[in-house]
């Protein structure tokens, strides 16, 4: 007999439910409106009444209206056939819902995620009287450009024996494709694909290792000076139109992972036409295939249901553990948690929650941190490595990172990519502050170098507010190069053009070698005497080197470009001297190792506290 | 089937409740009061209770009044016959024309599937150097002129919708003053543009709720002719006053406020509303320009700060004009790439030159001795604002790239400008001998 509960009350996305048998925390329920039945989740009960968040529009229903519970907990489908797919946040192919409903989505309307007419072509890797347990493999497929291992599901916690084996052949996801027997004797048939509750972490690896390879995004600033390392978690808070979704738009292109999955969380629909768009026609060099075959769009975009904003981000983590669990390098891309953060505080609100900081409900903070837990590299039980490595927008209000998501997300990340409206505002792009930003992963340059350069930034920066107050001609003709150099360093190297084909990836190999072009120039001692000497050759300068950055690697452009630039630095380094002088030396003094670190942080925090201990201990890290 | 109720028996701000059965939610209601019917909607069920929110406020309605339940949602009647007339925020005709029933449809219809929106590929040319040029408006966008009263941003808001080349204007006034309708109107009309145009008009005077409806109606409106393959462009003017209304309700429903006020879903709101810009494959499109004016020109206020965050850009008027910092089109990309080689340079060269022009400007309001290389950037601004900048300035985008090079061999040496050699080679104007 099926479970059913009627409606007592509706407010907006919200209805609360009598019901007679058991309801289960975070079970799916289906409101029934006419012919369409209308997905919800129970997220409280209180003795016999249940509030559930309805993932549709609430329009039309009325009181005593028959609900069903399912008893299933809200989950998505896993087995082959996600990859290249576009997915909103309850795993809804949209695609496939366009081709039946045409423009418009509609409410009530369910399409199961797997393709299930798609047949794969199945190597079994087990045999009869071989023992298994949850997610180990019994064969495996090819899924684009990957062996996707057909396991056992999750959920199956006990230890089991092959029954039966498929043999090599063409299946379809719900085919069987094994037979498994438990210690009881009991048979369970598999096939190819299963359901996991998305609000719960897959943890079936055997340890957790420390993320210390990075992860390649091909962004200068990034990988240069505040590196993501794989398995690792990054946050980019910015005002509006400061370019945090062009950040992970280029990332989600060039990052050398082997999954990329973006989760379109509550920001605009436009945003992600594009990658659906250009993506299945853009070849990735590394694997020679569309990068869509790499790719898993959730997108659940301002515009659609709420409650099934705030399940998004979840659904797509989903899919990341999945992939993991098979020794694969997974990036989830969100953007932006904010939205999410909102999602949870307007449920909150429903439910007349005691309200925390800026309406948001008290268990913001570990919310966010354990969304963050689930990212990770992980040795599997095989011995084979997998990493899910999340980067997460903020969006804070009035562009003032001393609010609520932002600070509970810097709490936990371990590395801050912080936008300034400044640097968008001069078309500085990408506009990552490199005085306010951190990170506690090592990167493709040593560390001394890029502690090096930061100070470097941070000491033209000083100069510059110098300047402000005792005028140009207020400062010594040392301390205006050294303040023309860290001009130098930010125009040519952390700023790089998203819209030139050549200048926005810039490759690890490249990375290294324009970097130490650069690093002998900011080192040296130049011949140069006077100001106007001085401005006249950085200018020349960055003229040579945007050229250099938008000619092709290697090719005889960048080569002859390369050229011209080291006989024109070479015209200018005086005589005898070797690298690093004493004009930086001195400005290291002067500005102190923790002076970067904690300066430029605590100056923009007055909560600093919290930032200031992270930042100490990044400091420390990165010695 | 309709239902009647004669017992209210709460009214708090413009949500009254009575007890009821059978009732919808979302559902439309009539109340009948001394001060004539007005509509209402249901905002919550709870048990029996059915809260209400009064389009034309509770004032003057007593708990005897009749309330009448309409078994449907808010509709509104889409045909031709819309082109040339003016309605009030609920619908009903404001120029003394004929009501019109025929071919109702609901209002705030369902999401665009994203599968099915289109990489947005038109530019819409305005004339105005500081959109075409730096931050270029395009067919499909949602975009907002962020500004402050007193600014001219009526008049910006005209000048574009008679500059585009749209099928279709429709114009969505919030708490309009009534000079400020009838200016619109009469520019609309004396260009010959009304009878192409719609106008959805709730006046300052007005019942503040009113004009909650005023974005669906005209949105629902544009989308149907887009549809029908139009090419719609939606003016919504001023949505700081759109905002006021759903705090006041939210006030009311004691709804716990985010920040200053404002509900905690004021961004779903915005969103719902400005997401319905959109490109129609083998069909038209909705265009949104609209007007968020800033309380003490603070663009941290919530209603400009969600603005911001959902639109695909923002035109900041600020003195006359439309400022380089603040603005900005995030559509851009998708068509200057199109236009002239140099365009997306020069456009980046010329705004990262001009953030140093203000660098030497405060330099300068400190008293300190301007360089060489500062009289040159002064300079630049000045020819800057005074030939690109000011909005009396009307040229072809062309014209103005050909400016922007001409300002910049007026001031400074190749070099200077951080554009590539071969773009100098290229574009950088000949000495005259
Ligand atoms: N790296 C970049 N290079 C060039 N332009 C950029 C870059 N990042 C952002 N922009 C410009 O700024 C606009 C806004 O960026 P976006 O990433 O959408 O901002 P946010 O997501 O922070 O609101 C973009 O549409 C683009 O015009
Ligand atoms: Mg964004």
């Amino acid at each position: 007999m099926k479970n059913t509960g009627k409606i007592v009350g509706i407010n907006k996305n919200m209805i609360t439910v009598e019901f007679e048998g058991n309801v289960k925390q975070n079970e799916v329920a289906y409101a029934v409106l006419g012919e369409s039945r209308l997905k919800t989740e129970v997220i409280r009960i209180k003795r016999n009444r249940a509030d559930l968040q309805v993932f549709e529009d609430t329009r039309g229903l009325k009181m005593d209206d028959v609900v069903e519970f399912t008893g299933e907990l809200l989950s998505v489908e896993l087995g082959p056939g996600l990859l290249g797919q576009l997915y909103d946040g309850l795993q809804n192919p949209l695609h496939k819902l366009a081709g039946e409903l045409g423009f418009f989505l509609q409410r009530g309307k369910h399409i199961n995620a797997l393709p299930e007419d798609t047949k794969w072509e199945f190597t079994p890797c087990v045999k009869p009287g071989d023992k298994l347990q949850a997610a180990d493999a019994v064969g495996t497929v090819k899924e684009g450009i990957f062996t996707h291992r057909i396991m056992v599901p999750f959920h199956l916690s006990d230890r089991y024996e092959v029954v039966d084996i498929a043999e090599s052949n063409k299946y379809s996801v719900k085919e069987q494709v094994a037979l498994i027997k438990d210690k009881r004797g009991s048979l369970i048939p598999l096939s190819m694909m299963f359901e996991w509750p998305i609000r719960s972490p897959v943890t079936l690896y055997r340890e957790r290792l420390d993320p210390a390879e990075p992860l390649i995004t091909r962004i200068r600033i990034i990988d240069t000076l505040f590196p993501v390392a794989k398995g690792g978690t990054y946050c980019i808070p910015g005002p509006f139109g400061a370019g945090k979704t062009v950040l992970q738009q280029i990332t989600s292109r060039n990052a050398k992972v082997d999954i990329v999955i973006v989760a379109a969380c509550g920001e605009r629909a436009g945003e992600v036409v594009e990658t659906i768009k250009e993506f299945p026609k853009i070849i990735d060099p590394f694997t020679g295939r569309s990068l869509m075959e790499r790719t898993i769009i959730v997108c659940n975009t301002s515009s659609m249901p709420v409650a099934a904003r705030e399940a998004s981000v979840y659904t797509a983590i989903t899919m990341a553990e999945y992939y993991r669990q098979m020794g694969l390098d997974v990036l989830i891309l969100a953007d932006s948690t904010s939205r999410w953060a909102q999602a949870m505080r307007e449920r909150s609100s429903r439910l007349e929650e005691i309200p925390g900081e800026e309406a948001f409900p008290a268990y913001l903070e570990s919310t966010i941190a354990g969304f963050y837990e689930r990212s990770g590299l992980v040795r599997l039980r095989d011995g084979s490595t997998g990493s899910i490595t999340i980067g997460g927008t903020v969006s804070p209000a009035g562009g003032n990172f001393e609010e609520p998501v932002t600070q509970a997300t810097l709490k936990v990340v371990g590395a801050f990519h912080g936008l300034s409206q400044e640097r968008s505002d001069a078309r500085h792009y990408p506009a990552i502050d490199p005085l306010d930003s951190w990170s506690k992963y090592t990167g493709i340059i040593d560390n001394q170098s890029r502690n090096h350069t930061v100070r470097l930034l941070s000491k033209a920066h000083e100069i510059s507010q110098m300047m402000k107050v005792v005028g140009e001609e207020g400062i010594t003709l040392d301390d205006y190069i050294l303040y023309l150099k860290g001009e130098f360093f930010d125009n040519v190297y952390l700023q790089q053009n998203a819209f030139d084909s050549v200048d926005m990836a810039t490759s690890e190999e490249r990375q290294k070698k324009v970097f130490s072009i650069i690093k002998e120039i900011i080192d040296a001692t130049l011949d140069l005497n006077s100001k106007d000497d001085a401005r006249n050759f950085f200018n020349r300068s960055r003229q040579m080197f945007l050229d250099y950055n938008s000619s092709e690697w290697n090719s005889n452009d960048f080569f002859e470009n390369e050229r011209l630039i080291r006989e024109w630095f070479h015209k200018y380094r005086k005589a005898g001297t070797e690298i690093e002088t004493h004009i930086f030396r001195q400005a290291l003094v002067e500005s102190e190792m923790d002076s970067h670190f904690s300066r430029a942080k605590t100056a923009k925090t007055k909560k600093g506290e919290r930032l200031t201990m992270v930042k100490e201990e990044n400091a420390e890290d990165i010695q | 089937m309709q239902k009647i109720y004669n017992k209210i028996i709460q009214i708090s701000g413009n949500v009254v409740v009575l007890s009821a059965t059978g009732i919808r939610y979302g559902e439309l209601a009539v109340i009948k009061s001394e001060r004539g019917d007005s509509f209402a909607e249901v905002i919550r069920i709870d048990g029996k209770l059915v809260y209400l929110q009064v389009f034309a406020g509770s004032g003057g309605v007593s708990t005897g009044d009749e309330v009448r339940f309409l078994g449907k949602q808010m509709e509104v009647s889409f045909s031709d016959n819309l082109l040339g007339r003016v309605f009030d925020g609920t619908g009903r005709p404001r120029d003394g024309g004929p009501t019109l029933t025929k071919n109702l449809i609901e209002i705030g219809g369902p999401t665009v599937n994203p599968a099915k929106r289109l990489i947005p590929s038109n530019m819409i040319h305005t004339g105005i150097p500081m959109i075409d040029l730096f931050n270029s408006l395009v067919e499909s966008q949602k975009i907002s002129i962020f500004t402050t009263s007193g600014e001219p941003y009526n008049e910006l808001l005209a000048r574009v919708a008679l500059q585009a080349k749209v099928d279709i204007i429709i114009l969505g006034g919030m708490g309009l003053r009534y000079d400020d309708y009838l200016f619109l109107k009469n520019t609309l009309e004396s260009e010959g543009s009304l009878s192409r145009s719609i106008l959805y008009v709730h006046t300052a005077a007005d019942p503040v709720v009113e004009c909650i409806m005023v974005p669906d109606i005209s949105l629902t409106i544009a989308e149907n002719f887009a549809l029908h393959g139009k090419k719609v462009l939606v003016l919504l003017t001023d949505m700081k006053n759109f905002c006021d209304a759903l705090k006041e309700i939210a006030i009311t429903m004691e709804q716990v406020p985010s920040n200053r006020g404002y509900p905690g879903d004021l961004y779903s709101q915005l969103a719902a509303r400005y997401e319905k810009a959109v490109d129609f494959e083998d069909a038209g499109s909705v265009t949104i320009l609209s007007v968020t004016t800033m309380p003490g020109n603070d663009v941290t206020h919530p209603v400009p700060d969600n603005t911001g965050y959902i639109t695909e850009g923002q035109y900041y008027l600020n003195n006359g004009r439309i400022e380089p910092f603040g603005s900005l089109s995030r559509l851009k990309q998708f068509v200057n790439k199109n236009t002239r080689d140099d365009h997306r340079p020069l456009m980046d060269a010329m705004v990262q030159l001009y953030a140093y022009y203000q660098e030497v400007l405060e330099k300068k309001a400190m008293g300190f001795r301007m360089t060489r290389s500062d009289n040159r950037f002064l300079k630049y601004g000045i020819l800057f604002e005074r030939n690109l900048m000011d909005l009396s300035v009307d040229i072809s985008l062309e014209k103005a790239l050909d400016t922007g090079w001409r300002i910049l061999s007026e001031c400074f040496d190749p070099e200077e400008t951080g554009i590539r050699t071969e773009l100098i080679k290229k574009f950088w104007p000949k000495k005259k001998q």
